[in-house]
């Protein structure tokens, strides 16, 4: 058994009378890859959010490593469990490689030597060390994307989460970051990763969790979610992604 | 004697008067413009800061917050005139050098229209690199130095030498308090010979000039401070191709 990382119960959270989350129970184990899939507006997000603390939850518990994090420090927990978003959200008045280290020497109070020394590392892995000049306003997409990716990465993290990292990409871009995320999956990171992107899910993922109007409505391994979904509406929600995305 | 002549002979007979007059506005406008910028940034990083759970805190910047608010309202909502007056009869008394309750006076009205400007630049800064920030673990105080305040001032420049510009005209207004701006030397030089169309009319060249040049040296700044547009590339030993390998006590 590989030690676990996050044991969420009974999540809730609402906003105002919008109760998006409604009694979320989730397990993830170290290097666990997690696909969240589900309609837009079923919580994903925001379940992320509450994970990495950017969001106040209204009951329920999220344990890390069998503590709950609201007696952690919070800042501390949020280098260990970084985010990766749909919009990259990189620091435009800094440039590719600042970007990757502003955060480690505020944070971790790494020296600046140390801290570029393993951003340039992590750079190069994702295939972005000749930008290291660059502002992102002279990125890509895809390029900005692989770039919050090194970022994270920079930090060290137990865990990254990833919310929908490629919906925001023009297609061409789409599998440059996947491979990057493939390769971190490999590597053995724990990921927590919502995605529409169904081929990674099957194919990249150790488990599926199908998310439906704030609650889990089904979760397992890829091969039994997507050849023998269980739940009408898990099955009803994979035809017409499958479909969407051959037609591309 | 005509018109010319007039202002040839106030030119040379009280020019050490317009230099001062010329010394002072400068001296005022230019203090004023920074200590209010840094008393406008004070009050937007304070309005900024979110609600935390500690409820006592939390109540105790609430009563700061709405002072902040009626320190902006009450100084953009009255004339400078009226509070130069009001802060120098009422307070000052004379007690203080008539330069430094300038100065005061200056700084605090600029504040006010700062904050306001600030605060409109840190909005202007999208929120996704505030998240972006704290979802690594960096403090409210950290984002705001190192990633929004950078780009909210860089944003907010034409707005604050904007500022400067109306502080170099409105100092004029201190002649209340009989400081002895370009406005009050041209006053004080008119009186001798009763010519004050003549000598306003210097006074209103000097002031031109000075607002003019100010306005030209802003706008080259803020051409510099736009920076380069290109990059230069870093090398090429990207592997881009290879494996991760996560540090020792991540990686199993
Ligand atoms: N900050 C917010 N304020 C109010 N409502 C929100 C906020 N964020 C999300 N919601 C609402 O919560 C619901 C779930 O949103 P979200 O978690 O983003 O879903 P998903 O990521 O699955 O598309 C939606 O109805 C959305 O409108
Ligand atoms: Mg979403």
């Amino acid at each position: 058994m590989s030690e676990n990382i996050f044991k969420i119960s009974g999540l809730t959270k609402a906003f105002g009378d919008n109760q998006v989350l409604k009694g979320i129970d989730l397990e993830v184990n170290q290097g666990d890859v997690v696909s969240i899939i589900g309609s837009s507006g079923s919580g994903k997000s925001t379940l992320l959010r509450c994970i990495n603390k950017l969001e106040e939850y209204d009951g329920g518990t999220i344990q890390y490593r069998g503590e709950d994090i609201s007696n952690l420090d919070l800042y501390k927990y949020r280098s260990k469990v970084c985010m990766v978003f749909q919009s990259f959200n990189l620091f435009n008045n800094l440039n590719v490689l600042k970007n990757c280290v502003k955060p480690q020497m505020l944070v971790l109070k790494r020296s600046k030597q140390e801290a570029e020394e393993i951003a340039k590392d992590y750079l190069a892995k994702v295939g972005m060390i000749e930008y290291i000049n660059a502002k992102p306003a002279q990125l890509s997409g895809g390029q900005k994307q692989r770039v919050a990716i090194a970022r994270a990465l920079s930090m060290n993290p137990d865990v990254i989460l990833f919310d929908e990292p490629t919906s925001a990409l023009d297609p061409e871009m789409v599998g440059g970051v996947l491979e990057v995320m493939k390769k971190l999956a490999d590597s053995g990171l724990t990921m927590i990763v919502v995605t529409h992107e169904m081929v990674f899910a099957r194919d990249v993922s150790s488990k599926v969790v199908f998310m439906d109007k704030g609650v889990v409505a089904e979760e397992g391994n890829p091969q039994d979610i997507f050849t023998n979904p269980k739940n009408d509406r898990t099955r009803e929600f994979l035809s017409r992604m499958l479909k969407e995305q051959e037609s591309q | 004697m005509n018109f010319f002549d007039w202002i040839w002979k106030i030119i040379s007979e009280y020019y050490p008067l317009f230099l001062k007059g010329i010394g002072n506005t400068m001296l005022i406008a230019i203090i004023g413009t920074v200590a209010g910028f840094g008393i406008g940034l004070l009050v937007a990083i304070i309005r900024t800061v979110p609600e935390g759970k500690n409820k006592v805190a939390n109540f105790f910047m609430k009563i700061v917050k709405f002072v902040l608010v009626a320190y902006i309202e009450v100084f953009r909502g009255t004339p400078m005139m009226i509070q130069a007056a009001v802060i120098y009869y009422g307070i000052v008394r004379g007690r203080m050098d008539l330069t430094v309750a300038a100065l005061i006076i200056v700084s605090i009205n600029t504040g006010a229209y700062m904050a306001e400007i600030i605060r409109g630049g840190i909005i202007s800064v999208d929120v996704g690199q505030t998240e972006g920030a704290m979802s690594l673990g960096m403090t409210h105080w950290q984002t705001m130095v190192h990633v929004v305040l950078p780009q909210a001032i860089r944003n907010i420049m034409p707005s604050v030498g904007n500022e400067f510009v109306v502080n170099i005209k409105d100092t004029s207004v201190l002649n209340v308090i009989g400081v002895s701006e370009l406005y009050f030397q041209a006053k004080s030089a008119a009186g001798t010979y009763y010519k004050f169309f003549e000598s306003f009319v210097i006074a209103a060249v000097i002031y031109f000039i000075l607002t003019f040049v100010t306005t030209r040296i802003l706008k080259l700044l803020e051409k510099k401070m736009e920076g380069k547009k290109n990059y230069t590339i870093f090398g090429s030993q990207s592997d881009f191709k290879s494996t991760i390998h996560l540090t020792e006590d991540k990686a199993r």
